[in-house]
């Protein structure tokens, strides 16, 4: 039994999990990670190269698999001006148009800026980029997003890395209901069970990272998420039976002791 | 001349972006450059000439989610 394929695009992933890079203890677990997860959509971030620092390249661990779309990410910028700078770079040195803006210059919530964000969004379209931003569990903002020409909505679930689910839910399932882009649950996700809820809802995707790179395992964690995401969308797909107030019975209550 | 390069100083024999990148063995690909807060593609490189003070950015992939 196959799930429907996710479509971003135009391109065809067969996996509905994306992967992030962040926190891992060495390049080798995290590229282990990557292929236990089966995903076909792994982020990167930026950062200054050390003149003086001759350390392994990086890309060289993600993309093993050919597969693999490459998302650069905009972490470290703080306004929309920061953002298409950091996509011009990331376009340059990655050779790809894919982009997951985010827009987040508080560090201790690290929680998206909406304006920026569609601010951003709408001048990346423009300047031809696929662009998937990180944003607020905000429908409103979500179909503005949409009309600005992102290739995905990406709404939290929870602040970054806090691993608590799927604290926004409720919105989460309007954003669901209402979009005719793809909706990737990113951040927050804390455990395969939250992914699961996430498809069992109707989300098309699920991007994790923490939860995975700080596991005790993390090999083990990235195909436990695999496996959640597989069941859970395999669950929507399927249509989940309604929910009620009362007891319906899935067994005959024929009185047979007494007859 | 002396250059900054990723917010340090740099002397260089350099007259190019291109001969810095050769100097600095920056790799084939993996990495962009920008002069100010403007990105220069690689095959402007051989034509773009430094000069005293220019404040250049390089940059190549992270971890990151």
């Amino acid at each position: 039994m196959m799930n429907s394929k996710l479509i971003i695009a135009g391109r065809e992933f067969n996996s509905r999990l994306f992967l992030g890079t962040g926190k891992f203890s060495s390049n080798d677990l995290m590229a282990r990670a990557i292929e236990a997860s089966g995903t076909e959509m792994v982020t990167v971030a930026m950062k200054r190269v050390e003149l003086d620092d001759a350390e392994d390249d990086l890309l060289t661990h993600i993309t093993k698999n050919p597969r693999i779309q490459l998302l650069p990410n905009t972490s470290g910028v703080r306004n929309a001006e920061e953002a298409v700078f950091a996509a011009q770079m990331a376009r340059e040195a990655f050779g790809t148009n894919w982009l997951k803006l985010e827009i987040h210059p508080d560090p201790r919530y690290l929680l998206p800026d909406s304006v920026e964000t569609l601010k951003a969004t709408e001048e990346l379209v423009k300047l031809g980029f696929v662009v998937l931003p990180y944003c607020q569990a905000d429908p409103t903002l979500c179909k503005h997003l949409e009309e600005a020409g992102a290739a995905t909505v990406m709404p939290l679930a929870a602040p970054i890395g806090t691993n608590k689910g799927l604290r926004m839910k409720d919105f989460l399932q309007i954003i669901i209901e209402q979009a005719t882009v793809p909706v990737v649950v990113d951040a927050g996700i804390g455990a395969p069970s939250h992914a699961a809820e996430a498809m069992e809802m109707g989300a098309d995707c699920c991007l994790v990272n923490t939860a995975i790179a700080v596991a005790g395992d993390p090999v083990q964690m990235a195909d436990a998420f695999r496996q959640a995401v597989i069941a859970g969308r395999m669950a929507y797909e399927a249509g989940l039976g309604a929910v009620g107030d009362t007891a319906e019975a899935s067994s005959p209550l024929t009185a047979f002791l007494n007859s | 001349m002396q250059i900054n390069v990723n917010n340090k100083p740099l002397d260089t024999q350099a007259a190019t972006l291109e001969m810095l990148a050769a100097e600095l063995s920056l790799p084939a690909k993996g990495v962009a450059v920008a002069i100010g807060n403007k990105m220069v593609q690689r095959s402007l490189w051989a034509e773009t000439a430094l000069s005293e003070d220019m404040h250049i950015t390089i940059i190549k992939a992270a971890c990151g989610g």
